[in-house]
């Protein structure tokens, strides 16, 4: 009778419902598409909140392509996608600390103002 | 606040060829995933290559764009600008060269034959380090550099 290491074993399991090589081509071509896209938008004389708003959008569905399909979190079990998302939210409660000590106790920012194309 | 300003020195352009650079190895990285999952090893270890040189490239052009920087009067305490920007995307590249050498040092093993049993799951532990560094990238180009405050 052989055995296999556990770990093999669980990891063939767990690999069953992996894309293939050519869905993963198919993500990376979308997320040039959306960088070109995210590069573009930033040329054009777009009101700025119009602006943030879009580079948010794309950098969002850039985060959710790598983290769902190359991290495979779209694969995984439930609980890897809840330790993703609580790191995530505890990073952007402390991002959002950082940032408003910056204005609110120091010198009114962390960077000095970008005038755009400039 | 002294120095220069973000706008006087960003190289968007520029910038965006690394970014798409590091998004790009991603791709390569999941392709040497999805080839040890297939037990092709020397597939395995020409995307790993592949993803440490895109790697490479992006690192040699941080230190390109920091040298610019520093050429053009903007120092890491020549603002709180400046501090940021530096302690920011030094971090990062600190993260990336250190993917760099465990992608190395996992082509190295799997050369010379120590990769098994369980090779694929070390593979994927690393290429999932990998692809986070990748999309705190993706938030640091665009607070960074693309929005503008």
């Amino acid at each position: 009778m052989t055995h296999e290491p556990i770990e093999h074993v669980e990891y063939h399991e767990h690999h069953q419902a992996h894309p293939s090589p050519r869905a993963y081509v198919w993500v990376a071509i979308l997320l040039a598409i959306v960088t070109s896209a995210e590069v573009a938008i930033y040329y054009l004389d777009l009101p700025n909140w119009v602006l943030v708003a879009g580079l948010a959008v794309f950098a969002l569905i850039k985060f959710a392509y790598v983290a769902r399909w190359f991290m495979h979190l779209k694969f995984d079990e439930r609980v890897f996608r809840m330790l993703f998302f609580t790191g995530l939210v505890f990073a952007l409660v402390l991002f959002t600390i950082v940032l408003s000590l910056f204005f609110l106790v120091g010198d009114g920012g962390p960077a000095p103002l970008v005038t755009r194309g400039g | 606040v002294s120095g220069p300003t973000a706008s006087e020195v960003y190289d968007i352009p520029y910038t965006s060829v690394s970014s798409f650079v590091l998004l790009m190895s991603s791709l390569t990285m999941v392709l040497a995933l999805a080839a040890i999952n297939r037990k092709d090893e020397r597939q395995m270890r020409i995307w790993l290559l592949a993803t440490a040189m895109l790697g490479l490239v992006f690192i040699g052009g941080q230190i390109y764009e920091f040298t610019t920087f520093v050429d053009e009067g903007l120092k890491f305490d020549t603002s709180t600008f400046s501090s940021s920007f530096f302690m920011l995307t030094g971090f990062h590249g600190a993260h990336v060269t250190a993917g760099i050498l465990m992608l190395l040092s996992l082509v190295m093993i799997s050369f010379f034959g120590r990769l098994q049993p369980g090779a694929a799951r070390k593979v994927e532990l690393i290429g999932l380090y990998w692809h986070f560094v990748d999309i705190v990238w993706v938030v640091i180009f665009m607070v960074v550099y693309l929005i503008p405050t």
